[in-house]
């Protein structure tokens, strides 16, 4: 069954080229996957029917219960026979139906085929959760079929309106199958069905009741029980193979099925009868009441269908075993009678132009073959005999009257016959009209133009309707495929007789009620216009199609109030909400705990007071950065909090986090003044008055709430720190004396790397906002950069106090120097230094080698990748404060992205050469060495690890500089260049002379 | 557990400072309000670890528990770092906006609003489309058609339904 499956998926998926090459001859190669797998299924008819049947087990999740069970009863035989066999019929059909212009065909004929495999999986399937896939996959399909002609809206619509009401339904299903599985303890629906008596009438009985309900609520959306019904009709907008196929044989008895499936088991379960009974009768009324009322020959036999998938959960759900042999028959004569005539309705559009039963006139004339084709399907459909629909009713009113007559029959056994009979009697009606209306000779009608029939176009419903002929003469082998599935409902003591499927039972009550029928039937075909004045007469009353537009209408309206009041485009209201609830719940918590305080709280650390100045330095400085104005000022008062934090850590007995915390604190410091040089010194406050208190509480509230909750969460630890492990780990096993750098390279490593990447992402992020065209990646020597033309002030009135400073500076700059610095000469004079150049000179190389002892010695001492790759950082931080954007090119030659990936590298084969070597993922060995300078030397191979740390921090911070510093630089040079150049068409003679001045 | 009340009282000033911070319209200031609430974060990974000790630096002499907790630590270094990538690239998306629209302040979302506002009307949901009676002829023209023409299927001649058949 595996193979059938792979094979149809894989044929579907390659359907498209088949397409691509043949046009839509490409059809009968895709009908030979599931006329081959037609051939296959007829051929294991022998081993099916000789025992239990035929089981394939492939576990896929066992922790989950999941696998790949599929198993072939008789059931699933007679379903599968349908879907085959009408599947490569309608496939056969759709050749010479569509033409090879039309749009997306590939993609319909792989859905169709897909189609197929997914109904053939749903029936095979011997789990609940893989029939649900199958389930689930044949509503997404139904719904891309439907909508095959994307361009009508109507089409759209209908899709997705069946999308809609069958996938509500199919969820409840899931939790219906849910609870199923968990009460049975086991997802395999033989499994399950064997235990079914315990799990109805035992303990589970409620919770399996109420299972039950929702599997059949998915059944009912799928099957367009009222009072779902109404997306079958709207489904009508779909190309008319796809109807005949997924709206008449196969998807609408996909909740038929799971009714036939479940029926011998849970046929007791209390809420079984009144479901089943209760919607299939009003479904079966309601569908051919509204049927007689259409015009559209292909919605007489939507709302035909409706009425018959009603009739037919009626009888598959009674849960008798004459009931069931009776339902199957239906359903594959159904199934015959309706694809035909489908396929018929299909021909007559296409030939014609029209379904409209007020402009079709005088067609059996113009094809007398389609007319007998159709004839034979509507009579069997109307229950005439000696056809399919004949033998089939026959059983199920068989089937009725000892259901209502019995000695144990209930009190309104008697009405659902009566039900019956009126529904059969609607049906005859509506199938007459469908005759009528399609074929005859309308007087006052123009007689329609209809286009002679190719035989390949006639040849599907042609052949269904031998077959409807075939099983109403000769209707032993259908009785014998069903009778095994009919014996699962005996039970152990009486034998109950199934009855058999036959074409003469002799003169029973049900002749009787077949005459009865007939002949009320043919009354109302004939009194039509009588009926249609009365239907007329009858308000719409209910109408699901509106009532589902309401709901769907009213839907929209909450999804609009909703997402106006809570998705407002406020930032402010957003965090509001969010940080409200973050300190409102877990205060709540704590007050409703009521738990004591825990007893080991101290305000003074004794072992380091000093933390109180620290604290109170970090207070101010906070507090000052919220009342700040001034921009940098706020930035400075930060600066000071985190240098407190820093202060804090080296208190608090952690060397490496201060060193860190120190260098960070610096390199941001400067990160800030060059990004916010343009912007405007004031600070404004615009959120004031009302907000501002807000503001205010929720950040107290918050606050305070996160020292509870840290008091009472560090209260509740009661195992001792993982970490006291640490340091004989770091020793022992990483070699190292540095317990913080040793967690980092080697205990964590997994960690740090992730973090690495973090900061590459970011550095990254960071060039890219500020060059926006590329990663800016070029390196740019100063070779060719002319003396003293970087960073030019411009546009200065030469008048001014400003200009007069500007002239000094240039007079006294304007002496030949000594190269302190590469590129110094590059900076305009008036930006030169001579202290910082030659303090620059001095520390640049100093601090480069002392940032390597760091990452070197961080293995035993403080320091490590990030100090170490920190302190570089700095130390080009001051080259380019020094020296201008072209200092810090001459500086750091390779590219920071290049940094960044060979840093990256690095980490990573720390990473994985060990994998090679036999070790595991960031294994770290220990190899001990002479070398002739420095003696005995322990090398730890994670710091490999910190190098590529180092070098990945060395990145992100040129990358800094380069952006915020060299790239925003060279932005207002572009810029001044701008506005010197419409000054200078203002003033030209006082400009020149100042810059004529600067310029040796 | 010992818990130290200094630090934890430090944390939750910087905590009460940075949230007043981020609640803010101009940019600056809102990251300045992340940088307080890193801070704030770290204070409080760093009191997780007890009592002030020793640097984690071993020695074979003194017992794990006179260490300051080494764990702590490590997540902390991570996270200074993180935050300083995390300001720069801040400060990259300020620099951007000030560059772009001449502004430092968080703007609200225009778009927000117009989905607020937006009819529960939908053509393509709620649109009156007429019965159509064939696949092959398209009969009428309907509004949404109307006001959609790139979407209205070019109607088949009677010429172009020959295919079928041919």
């Amino acid at each position: 069954m595996i193979t059938v499956l792979a094979i149809t998926f894989v044929a579907a998926t390659v359907a498209p080229l088949i397409f691509g090459k043949l046009g839509r001859n490409a059809f009968y190669v895709l009908a030979a996957v599931p006329a081959v797998a037609f051939i296959w299924l007829v051929l294991q008819h022998a081993p099916v029917y000789s025992g239990a049947g035929i089981e394939e087990v492939f576990p896929w999740i066992p922790n989950l219960k999941l696998e790949f069970a599929f198993r072939m009863d008789a059931l699933a035989w007679v379903m599968s026979l349908l879907i085959l066999g009408v599947g490569s019929l309608v496939l056969v059909y759709c050749a010479r139906y569509f033409k090879n212009k039309d749009p997306g065909l590939g993609g319909f004929g792989a859905q169709l085929l897909a189609f197929a495999g997914a109904m053939f999986g749903l029936v095979t399937s011997d789990d609940l959760l893989m029939m649900f896939i199958f389930w689930e996959l044949t509503t997404v399909l139904s719904y891309l079929l439907i909508g095959y002609a994307r361009t009508r809206l109507a089409a759209r619509r209908s899709a997705l309106q069946a999308l809609m009401v069958t996938t509500a339904g199919g969820l409840a299903m899931l939790v219906g199958l849910i609870i199923l599985g968990q009460a049975a303890g086991s997802y395999r629906i033989s499994t399950i069905l064997d235990q079914a008596g315990t799990l109805v009438n035992g303990t589970t009985s409620g919770m399996v009741g109420a299972a039950v309900v929702l599997i059949l609520v998915g059944a009912v959306t799928k099957s367009a029980l009222v009072p779902f019904h109404f997306w079958l009709p709207g489904a009508m907008a779909a190309p008319t193979p796809v109807s005949a196929y997924l709206h008449a044989a196969a998807m609408v008895k996909a909740g038929i099925y799971i009714v036939a499936r479940l029926a011998p088991g849970f046929a007791e379960s209390q809420f079984w009868l009144p479901v089943v009974l209760g919607l299939g009768l009003a479904t079966m009324l309601v569908g051919g009441y509204r049927a007689l009322r259409q015009t559209d020959i292909k919605l007489i036999l939507a709302y035909g269908t409706v009425s018959q998938l009603g009739f037919l959960t009626m009888v598959v759900g009674l849960g008798r075993p004459d009931a069931a042999l009776a339902g199957l028959g239906l359903l594959l004569a159904h199934g015959l009678f309706k694809a035909a005539l489908f396929l018929v309705v299909g021909i007559i559009d296409h030939q014609s132009g029209t379904r409209d039963i007020r402009k079709l006139s005088g067609v059996f004339r113009s094809s007398r073959a389609l007319g007998v084709v159709a004839a034979i399907a509507a009579a069997s459909m109307a229950g005439v005999p000696p056809l399919a629909g004949f033998v089939a009713k026959e059983s199920v009113f068989e089937a009725f009257v000892h259901y209502g007559s019995g000695h144990d029959a209930p009190g309104w056994g008697i009405w659902i016959l009566i039900g019956l009979v009126i529904g059969s009697i609607l049906t005859f009606a509506y199938s007459a009209r469908f005759m009528w209306g399609a074929f005859a000779t309308k007087p006052g009608i123009e007689r329609t133009p209809f286009k002679a029939i190719r035989p390949a176009f006639l040849a599907a419903p042609a052949l269904l309707s031998f077959l409807t002929i075939v099983y109403g003469l000769w209707p032993a082998p259908v009785d014998s495929w069903i009778q095994p599935y009919a014996a699962l409902f005996a039970d152990g003591e009486e034998a109950v007789d199934a009855g058999h499927l036959a074409l003469w039972h002799g003169l029973t009550p049900a002749l009787g009620l077949t005459a009865i029928t007939f002949v009320a039937g043919a009354a109302m075909f004939y009194g039509r216009n009588v009926v249609a004045r009365v239907q007329s007469l009858v308000p719409d009353w209910v109408d699901g199609d509106r009532a589902y537009r309401h709901t769907i209408g009213a839907l929209d309206d909450v999804a609009v109030w909703v997402t106006g009041r809570t998705q407002r485009g406020s930032l402010y209201f957003y965090l509001t909400v969010i940080l409200t609830v973050a300190f409102a719940v877990p205060l709540a918590a704590l007050l409703l705990n009521n738990k004591p305080l825990p007893d080991d709280v101290y305000f003074i650390d004794p072992n380091s007071p000093l933390q109180l100045i620290a604290g109170v330095g970090i207070v101010v400085g906070a507090l000052a950065a919220v009342r700040a104005n001034k921009r940098f000022l706020a930035v400075l008062m930060v600066s000071v909090t985190g240098y407190g934090i820093a202060l804090m850590f080296a208190l608090q007995g952690a060397p490496d986090l201060a060193l860190t915390q120190m260098l960070v604190e610096t390199i941001v410091l400067v990160a800030f003044v060059l990004a916010m040089r343009s912007l405007p010194a004031e600070l404004r406050d615009r959120t004031g008055g009302r907000l501002r208190v807000i503001r205010v509480i929720i950040g107290a509230a918050f606050g305070i709430t996160m020292i509870f909750v840290a008091i009472y969460a560090m209260g509740a630890r009661v195992a001792p720190p993982v970490s006291l492990e640490f340091p004989r780990l770091a020793y022992e096993g990483g070699g190292g004396l540095n317990v913080v750098n040793v967690t980092l390279v080697d205990i964590r490593a997994w960690d740090t790397f992730g973090e690495i990447s973090v900061l590459a992402v970011a550095a990254t992020g960071v060039a890219s906002l500020i060059f926006v065209r590329s990663r800016g990646d070029r390196i740019r020597t100063s070779e060719a950069v002319p003396e003293g033309s970087v960073g030019r002030r411009t546009g200065v009135d030469r008048d001014s106090r400003d200009g007069a400073r500007l002239a000094l500076a240039r007079k006294f700059t304007d002496v030949t120097r000594d190269a302190w610095l590469v590129a110094g000469r590059t900076l305009a004079p008036e930006r030169r230094s001579i202290i910082f150049e030659v303090v620059t000179r001095l520390i640049f190389h100093s601090m480069i080698v002392f940032s390597i002892y760091l990452l070197l010695a961080g293995h035993n001492l403080p320091g490590g990748g990030f100090a170490g790759g920190l302190t570089a950082g700095l130390a080009l931080t001051i080259r380019y404060l020094a020296g201008g954007r072209f200092e810090l090119s001459e500086a750091a030659t390779v590219s920071a992205g290049t940094l960044l990936g060979t840093g990256l590298a690095t980490a990573a084969a720390s990473g994985f050469v060990p994998l090679l070597l036999g070790g595991q993922v960031f294994q770290s060995a220990i190899i001990e060495f002479w070398l002739p300078v420095f003696g005995d030397v322990k090398f730890v191979t994670s710091t490999i690890f910190d190098i590529g740390v180092y070098i990945v921090v060395v990145g992100l911070a040129l990358d800094v500089l380069r952006s915020l510093g060299a790239e925003i630089d060279e932005h207002f040079e572009e810029k001044g260049a701008k506005a010197g150049k419409t000054r200078v068409a203002e003033s030209a003679p006082a400009e020149t002379a100042a810059s004529g001045k600067g310029n040796p | 557990m010992s818990i130290n009340l200094t630090l934890l009282i430090v944390m939750g000033v910087l905590y009460a400072c940075g949230i007043y911070l981020i609640l803010e319209r101009s940019l600056t200031r809102v990251l300045l309000g992340l940088m307080l609430l890193a801070n704030a974060t770290n204070l409080l990974i760093l009191s997780t670890g007890g009592y002030a000790g020793l640097a984690p630096l071993f020695d074979k002499e003194t017992a794990s528990t006179q260490y300051n907790d080494p764990l702590p630590q490590a997540l902390i270094l991570t996270s200074i770092v993180i935050s300083f990538a995390v300001t720069a690239f801040m400060l990259g998306i300020i620099y951007r906006t000030w560059a772009l629209a001449r502004q430092d302040e968080i703007q609200d979302d225009l778009e927000d609003r117009r989905v607020a506002r937006t009819p529960s009307f939908d053509a393509e949901d709620d649109a009156i489309v007429p019965l159509e009676t064939s696949e092959f002829v398209v009969t009428a023209s309907t509004p949404e058609e109307r006001l959609h023409p790139e979407a209205t299927e070019t109607p088949k001649t009677a010429s172009s339904r020959e295919g079928g058949s041919a």
